[in-house]
């Protein structure tokens, strides 16, 4: 299943620098100080305990939240404060620990809707629907095939996604991630939840994306065994702050890291 | 038997994703088009006319807007009444002001500038949601029927403060005013029915009609994934406005010809048109036209049983009517929130098997 | 001083105004807060109460025209009437009944559905009840009479014309109607604060599944809910009555608790008092100012385009939870 964990892969200049971010709410210190890069092409897991900040990280990167503190590099420029569909429009693709699918919508539309920021014709073609408009759905329908397909997806594409299992509504939601054909893919707990056999599904198309469609990739995960096969370089988190970055193999005999998953007292 | 997709291949995607992709169901729509078109209008006379057809057409025009903004986008808005009234006007004074423009760019014209109006009043929808937003929008229903009602330029000063449409034609043939054929407010409203339908269709199953939905099922997630809210939104209430515009013309200019505008455009008015989306089914184009139909015809058939039939007086049946109504909304929101489209749907679904369906 | 004098005697007028529409409010954020539907037919139950209470004391026959279309039976009166404090317990027993039927036939059916499912549910609840209540007591407007003081109180009339040189007139009834309120507001506040139901309640405004999860009775609290909210409708609607005659007409002033509650805040009750008495002094010193200038009539909307223009910048009311986004 291993074919790209040994983190063998050139690191060259990072496709997105966090340095130093803090994040608060009211009183309530979310983030701290963290610092990390992410370098193109890898696939970069974030792990930590329950409450650590992972997903406030994650929030952090594509414009949810706004830290108060720090900043964030995007392909070599800072980024300025910028709302989160500009961020999507930037190419930051993400899926949600708690799916966030458009419940109302079939599998395949709502698929499509993650082709949103790359749609052309405009409000009076789309109106007119003949011509431009409809050639362009067309192209769009072919590329989602495509993930529908590689997701092995095609028998529930028009079943409406408030009636699919779990495990197939994270896939979905990948799907719709995917077809924005995003540079960075963020993928928050892609599978909790799954049993081993879907876990290794999960595993193989974050996987296949990473190798097929060179994206980058930052996973946030539970699941230890899945982490240290499939990240080129993990970063661990405890109560806001970064407490080690590193290979896999550095990460699984560090004291802090250890400390911080068994609890010794602080 | 006959309702089969079996040898009916898709062999496009184009093919896939047309209005009607079952060839009975395309069949079914020419045949009510041409009936529409070429039969009823010699069939048609004044009670017809009047009582049904056109009203019908006209409130099928704001169900489809209202449809947009709630239906697809999930803005709740009760501020339909003031909008058509915004429409009605704006027509007033054109076609008052410029005697030469035609009628069906006047109603069109009247139509954007509702729309207008209605992207102004949908600017708290980005901060307000759900039913704060709906509160909100009957500040709009308030304030448009009082500055209608109060600021005479509006209606041209006239004594009584009613606004009166003057004949207008097409081709030569009148369309408005005393001296107009049943047949041609039909044909009329039909066209503008027929096209605001058929656009209506075209929004919504294409990346606009996607962003409206996902605002609405979840918009959060819609940011995040790259929906702009602020472009979704207006969006919705930009187009819904500009069909309730159109319906608010169309209702003064052809149907009534004369209106005063707390009667004709006050709050029942808007829950008219939101009844009529909940009924045929909210996110439904054809949903809005049968929930139309629906409460157009419903107070006739009640009517006519209960005064006709049952020999009672208006008033009694006025509260029947009221409680009816109130119970359907229950009802459907209770057994079928996507309205009698949906048991439609489901009809279709069953047929499709039938007589076999195991 | 004369002119401050009545634009005093303008805002005490709304402030009773205020009043009343924090009454009607009142009833909104009670099931708002504790169930979490927004219930439009509040407006319309405080009408149906007031009709009810009428037509109880002045021994009605419901549906008397109904029975006269079907069975030509022509009898309007029973020909009694009942003394005030009866009709009152009978019309309690009416709207308890609403609330259990309610809970039967509609809530019980939407448990866990979209808040605004449930909101547009109202919305044809409220016009179920304006065409049964019209049914069942007649739409002609009636006058409510159970013994209210009324008519204007000499004694602060003689004290500020004594004082001030310029007699302020206030309604006696309007004075006992804020005491009533006040009491009202006093005694929900500590119950839903400090009893064990309060708690209840305010788990299932949380959220329905959770609190069925640790057992609690959704039904039971909902029939509880909508019964006090039938009180407070029920209280509104003698005030409103007692005021301004009994008509399904006036639920059109009983929507203006809706800006009230944008103002306040859905879950509070104090918003309820203060966005009620902001809006009815608002609306009437606006009218009394600007009303001249722009033509007049302004209390039409005034109330709602202030809510808002208000929520454009604090969206969540004045005292209500602040809304915390999350994915």
């Amino acid at each position: 299943m291993n074919s790209s964990g040994s983190g063998q892969k050139a690191i060259e200049a990072p496709l997105m620098d966090i340095r130093n971010i803090s994040l608060r709410f009211g009183g309530v210190v979310a983030l701290e100080g963290v610092s990390f890069d992410i370098a193109e092409g890898e696939i970069r897991a974030i792990i930590g305990p329950n409450g650590a900040g992972k997903s406030s990280m994650l929030n952090v990167i594509n414009g949810f939240y706004t830290p108060q503190l720090g900043e964030i590099w995007y392909e070599g420029r800072r980024r300025g404060s910028i709302k989160p569909h500009n961020i999507a429009r930037q190419g930051i693709a993400r899926t949600f620990q708690n799916i966030a699918l458009f419940e109302g919508m079939s599998a395949l539309d709502n698929i499509l809707c993650g082709r949103v920021t790359l749609v052309r014709s405009g409000f009076w073609k789309q109106l007119l629907w003949w011509g431009p408009a409809e050639r362009e759905e067309t192209e769009h329908r072919e590329r989602v095939e495509q993930i529908i397909d590689f997701l092995e997806i095609q028998a529930i594409r028009k079943t409406p996604v408030g009636q699919l299992p779990y495990g197939l509504q994270k896939r979905v939601e990948l799907g719709r991630a995917l077809a924005a054909e995003p540079k960075l893919l963020l993928l928050d707990e892609p599978m909790a939840g799954m049993n081993n056999e879907e876990k290794e599904d999960m595993c193989r198309f974050v996987l296949d994306v990473g190798d097929e469609l060179g994206t980058t990739i930052v996973l946030i995960e539970h699941d230890m065994g899945v982490v240290m096969d499939l990240a080129d370089r993990v970063v661990v988190m405890d109560h806001g702050e970064l407490i080690a970055d590193g290979v896999p193999q550095e990460i699984m005999n560090n004291q802090d890291v250890i400390d911080a998953y068994l609890g010794v007292a602080h | 038997m006959f309702y089969r997709e079996v040898g009916d291949f898709k062999t496009t995607y184009a093919a896939d994703s047309q209005t009607f992709p079952i060839a009975f169901d395309r069949v079914r729509y020419y045949f009510v088009l041409i009936v529409a078109v070429l039969l009823v209008p010699f069939l048609i006379d004044d009670y017809w006319s009047n009582a049904v057809f056109v009203p019908l057409l006209v409130w099928s025009v704001a169900a489809i807007g209202l449809n947009i903004l709630t239906g697809y986008c999930g803005q709740i808005s009760l501020g339909t009444g003031g909008f058509m009234a915004v429409g009605a006007y704006a027509c007033y004074k054109l076609s008052t002001e410029f005697p030469d423009l035609n009628i069906v760019f006047c109603i069109l014209i009247s139509g954007a500038i509702t729309a207008a109006v209605g992207m102004l009043f949908g600017l708290p929808s980005l901060r307000i949601k759900g039913f704060y937003l709906a509160v909100a929008t009957l500040a709009a229903q308030f304030f448009l029927v009082w500055l209608f009602n109060k600021v005479p330029w509006f209606y041209n000063y006239s004594a009584s403060g009613q606004i009166t449409m003057p004949e207008r034609t097409i081709f030569g043939l009148a369309v408005t005013g005393p001296n107009v054929e049943p047949w041609a407010q039909y044909l009329i409203c039909l066209a503008f029915v027929f096209g605001l339908a058929w656009a209506a269709r075209n929004l919504t199953r294409g990346s606009l009609g996607r962003q409206w939905m996902a605002i609405r099922d979840m918009d959060i997630a819609a940011e995040i994934i790259g929906v702009d809210p602020l472009r979704a939104k207006l969006s919705a209430f930009a187009v819904s406005s500009f069909y309730v515009g159109v319906a608010g013309a169309l209702y003064f200019s052809v149907y009534l010809g004369a209106v005063e505008v707390t009667e004709a455009f006050g709050i029942n008015q808007s829950f008219l048109v939101l009844f009529m989306i909940i009924i045929g089914g909210l996110g439904s184009i054809f949903g809005s036209l049968v929930g139309a139909a629906f409460m157009v015809l419903l107070p006739i058939v009640l009517r006519n049983i209960l005064t006709r039939g049952l020999n009672w007086d208006t008033a009694l049946a006025t509260h029947v009517e009221f409680m009816v109504v109130g119970c359907l909304i229950m009802f459907f929101l209770i057994a079928e929130p996507h309205g009698l489209a949906q048991l439609w749907n489901i009809a279709k679904q069953k047929l499709r098997l039938w007589p076999f369906p195991h | 001083m004369q002119q401050l004098l009545y634009l005093t005697e303008v805002s005490l007028n709304g402030l009773t105004t205020g009043v009343l529409y924090a009454l009607v409010a009142l009833g909104y954020v009670l099931i708002f807060k504790s169930s979490g539907v927004f219930n439009y037919a509040q407006g319309v139950m405080v009408l149906f109460a007031a009709l009810t209470l009428v037509g109880l004391q002045r021994g009605q026959v419901p549906f008397a025209h109904l029975w006269t279309a079907v069975f030509g039976t022509h009898t309007y009166l029973f020909g009694w009437n009942l003394p005030a404090v009866v009709a009152i317990v009978m019309t309690l027993g009416v709207m308890v009944l609403l609330a259990i039927l309610v809970e039967r036939l509609v809530l019980k059916h939407l448990i866990n559905q979209h808040p605004i499912v449930l909101f547009m549910a109202t919305i044809g609840l409220a016009y179920f009840l304006e065409g049964f209540g019209d049914l069942m007591w007649g739409s002609d407007v009636k006058r409510l009479d159970i013994g209210l003081p009324v008519g204007i109180s000499e004694t602060i009339e003689s004290f500020t014309a004594a004082t001030f040189g310029y007699g302020v007139f206030v309604d006696r009834l309007d004075l006992f109607a804020g005491l009533v309120a006040a009491a009202l507001v006093f005694a929900l506040t500590v119950w839903l604060k400090h009893s064990q139901l309060g708690r209840t309640l305010r788990a299932v405004a949380d959220d329905h599944q959770a609190a069925l999860s640790v057992g609690i009775s959704l039904r039971l609290v909902w029939v509880l809910v909508w019964s006090t909210a039938g009180f407070v409708a029920l209280v509104a609607g003698v005030m409103w009555g007692a005021k301004s005659g009994v008509q399904f007409s006036l639920s059109l002033i009983a929507l203006k608790a809706l800006p009230v509650l944008m103002l306040g805040g859905f879950t509070s009750i104090r918003g309820a008092i203060v966005g009620g008495l902001i809006i009815g002094v608002g609306e009437k010193l606006f009218d009394f100012l600007m009303g001249p200038i722009i033509g007049g009539a302004t209390e039409s909307w005034f109330a709602y385009v202030l809510a808002l223009v208000f929520l454009m910048f604090r969206p969540q009311g004045l005292y209500g939870e602040k809304i915390i986004e999350r994915v």
